[in-house]
């Protein structure tokens, strides 16, 4: 057993792809820059010294090629795990991922799978430029045949791929770039949750912050602020935003009668619109607020200089649950 | 070969005037803006074609693919075309009769795809696009089970492993890149069998083939490109797509490619089975480019009297595929009229088995909706399932309390 008391969500990630390799021959990594340099965020440092370039494959730079040949190799019997460089450069590959992979299992009537994950760096905060802190699920969410996740933690981020590259379903997985120096705890041998199964991350009585990925900690600085405040916030991690797991945020909800989604995709059509209206139906006598949303602006990811103000932090969260408790 | 040659580039592109004109413009050494003109391929280009039997029917040789096929073998490529082609008929024509709501007609590339697809070993494994009718002939694929998709009861009704044959692609050059993530695959595996992947000249112009050319000459992946140039992109013309011969666009990724008498199923035949072999002995990709023609619309759905005159029609019917093999055939002693009159025999009984199994063909289950969405479930899926499954019982129920009253 290895339990790592203090470890990084880009290292869980590496220690992840490393156990799936050992675990299964058949798992390959593919990507731009993936082998020598392991990754530009070195997620897969080491990765091609010890598994070799057979298996670990530094690819042209064409986005609908890697994945478009991922798709070929899962046709084969192999499990791609495809690195998307950035999350903005994921979109010469969308083709791809929505015409072909997510619908190839129902195109033949069951007939085959192809188990590709694809991991994407995601979400801004890290002072980048332009098309390198896209926040882009929602897009993906919306069509059937991908699942989608993304992790918090590092003891999530360690377990959620490995269950993504076991699994039969293609999965994008969103890695949130501006928390993979954050550290947390890992015991590789402990039972993990199901994939798709929500986490309540902190109870509370008062108002529920359903979230995920980069913007689980800010919700949790909101609940500690909150907390000196007197108002005791539930955090709902969602894990996964196809299925999202309605049952545990109806819980939650039905327990503290609000709740505030927040994300750092816009708002406009996001995943909070989704999650909002499900549970205005599966809660509506429970409610003691409209469901409220925090999110990015209709308008393109801003320049770095800009990104506070967009990306929700404490001060706009805050803002929100004080709205809700007021009605 | 001269006297063919010559024949063929009178006919290869619309009117004779037409052709004069692009001659007189390459004597002067062409501008670039007359070249941009000029829009067809260069003649030079044309005379690159790999020809084994001319549109006359007469056997010619080709210094670096030759061919020795038995009678049985030449009888059975003769049959697969007219088999095939009854086939393509019979679907066009059920979809006249509003039995399919779409066909996309191989009429005028049998040659191209029969060729090709006899030059594979049952390892082999295939990617087409839509129209690989004649291909999928050769893999063993009951040919009902192409009519489903274009019936609308599903979106492709085979196991692409049981034939080692892929699901009709309807996106344009996606299942190229398919194919070369296959043949990385094979690679890996250390098997020695090889992958075709089919698209056409209007793919040519896609990200995904570019793409695909690259991957596969980076890794050396045992895949042939058999690129069915039939002319026209639904209604755009070759031109459209590229300002040099679709086979040469290879060399730039660093792998050969050739032109191939697409009307010729021998010369297509010979062609793609050293394409293969290169690939199965470790060499690499190649691009096959069978210069061909659709003799129909691209699909039911078009008029080819709308963007293409008649006379490029009749030129390219003077080629016909099947008429040139018979002709040889017959030359040759090599078919008599009993054997002849067997295969219309046999196409007829086709014609009927398919239109039996299209009419016979059931609607699929209301809840097939929710069917394989995905490999290993998701909640969503569940819940709608199972709330659509309650709305349909409750009509159920209402119609027994009425009928109860």
């Amino acid at each position: 057993m290895t339990v790592f008391e203090k470890i990084t969500i880009a290292k869980a990630i590496n220690e992840s792809l490393r156990a799936s390799m050992e675990a299964d021959p058949k798992v390959l990594v593919m990507g731009e820059d993936v082998g020598k340099l392991g990754g530009v965020f070195r997620v897969t440092d080491g990765l091609q010294k010890d598994f070799g370039e057979e298996r670990v494959i530094d690819t042209p730079l064409a986005e609908s090629g890697i994945v478009g040949t991922a798709i070929g190799m899962a046709l084969r019997g192999y499990r791609p795990v495809v690195e998307i460089q950035f999350d903005g450069f994921v979109f010469p590959a969308y083709d791809q991922i929505v015409t072909q992979l997510a619908k190839m299992h129902a195109r033949a009537l069951g007939k085959v799978k192809v188990p590709v994950v694809i991991r994407i760096p995601y979400a801004g905060g890290i002072g980048a430029v332009e098309h390198h802190s896209e926040s882009p699920e929602a897009l993906f969410a919306h069509v059937a045949g991908l699942k989608i996740v993304s992790p918090s933690n590092s003891s999530d981020a360690y377990w959620m791929l490995q269950q993504a590259i076991a699994g039969d379903d293609p999965v994008i997985y969103f890695e949130p770039k501006r928390r993979y120096h954050d550290k947390s705890r890992l015991d590789t041998e402990s039972i993990p949750d199901p994939l798709h199964k929500a986490r309540v991350a902190r109870t509370g009585s008062d108002l529920t912050l359903a979230a995920y990925g980069p913007m689980v900690k800010v919700c949790q600085d909101v609940a500690n602020v909150a907390a000196e405040e007197g108002k005791s916030i539930e955090i709902v991690d969602l894990r996964s935003l196809s299925p999202i797991d309605f049952d545990t945020v109806q819980s939650s909800v039905q327990k503290t009668g609000r709740l505030v989604v927040v994300h750092e995709a816009p708002v406009f059509f996001g995943a909070g619109a989704e999650i909002a209206a499900r549970i205005t139906e599966r809660c509506f006598y429970h409610l003691e607020a409209p469901v409220l949303r925090v999110g990015g602006f209709h308008s393109p990811y801003p320049p770095s200089r800009l990104e506070d103000e967009y990306l929700p932090g404490l001060d706009r969260v805050l803002d929100a649950v004080d709205r809700a408790l007021a009605y | 070969m001269t006297v063919e040659g010559t024949a063929q580039r009178k006919n290869a592109r619309g009117s004779s005037k037409r052709t004069t004109a692009k001659k007189a413009t390459s004597a002067k050494k062409a501008s670039p803006a007359e070249n941009r003109n000029s829009g067809r391929p260069e003649q030079a280009e044309q005379d690159q074609l790999v020809q084994l039997l001319t549109p006359e029917g007469k056997r010619v040789e080709h210094p670096d693919y030759s061919i020795d096929l038995s009678a049985d073998e030449l009888r059975g490529l003769y049959r697969d075309m007219v088999l095939t082609r009854k086939f393509d008929a019979e679907a066009t024509t059920l979809q006249r009769q509003g039995e399919l709501g779409l066909w996309a007609s191989l009429l005028g590339q049998e040659a191209a795809q029969i060729g090709s697809g006899r030059a594979l070993r049952d390892d082999d494994y295939v990617f087409p696009t839509y129209r690989e009718h004649g291909v999928a002939w050769c893999r063993g694929v009951d040919p009902t089970n192409l009519l489903g998709m274009f019936r609308g009861v599903n979106h492709g009704g085979w196991d692409p492993n049981t034939n080692n044959f892929h699901l009709y692609t309807i996106v344009i050059g996606s299942q190229t890149l398919h194919a070369t993530g296959y043949a990385m695959g094979v690679q890996k595996d250390g098997a020695d069998s090889a992958v075709i992947a089919y698209f056409g000249d209007g793919a040519s112009s896609q990200g995904d083939v570019a793409e695909s050319f690259t991957f596969s000459a980076v890794y050396n992946a045992p895949v042939v490109f058999f690129c069915q140039n039939n002319q026209w992109a639904i209604s755009e013309p070759t031109e459209k797509q590229t300002r040099v011969p679709l086979y040469q666009r290879a060399r730039g990724y660093g792998f050969p490619g050739v032109r191939v008498d697409g009307n010729d199923v021998l010369a297509c035949l010979a062609v793609t089975k050293v394409a293969l072999e290169r690939a199965r002995t470790g060499q690499g990709p190649m691009l096959v480019e069978a210069f061909t023609y659709r003799m129909g619309a691209h699909t039911t759905s078009d008029d080819p009297t709308k963007y293409r005159e008649d006379e490029e029609r009749a030129a390219w019917e003077a080629k016909d595929p099947i008429l040139r093999l018979r002709t040889y055939l017959e030359a040759e002693g090599l078919v008599d009229e009993a054997y002849l009159a067997s295969i219309d025999e046999e196409s007829e009984a086709l014609g009927k088995r398919v239109r039996d199994a299209v009419r016979a063909m059931p609607d699929p289950d209301t809840m097939a909706i929710f069917e394989n969405v995905y490999a290993d479930g998701h909640a969503l899926v569940d819940e709608e399932r199972a709330q659509f499954a309650a709305y349909q019982a409750s009509f159920a129920d209402a119609d027994a309390v009425a009928e109860g009253n």
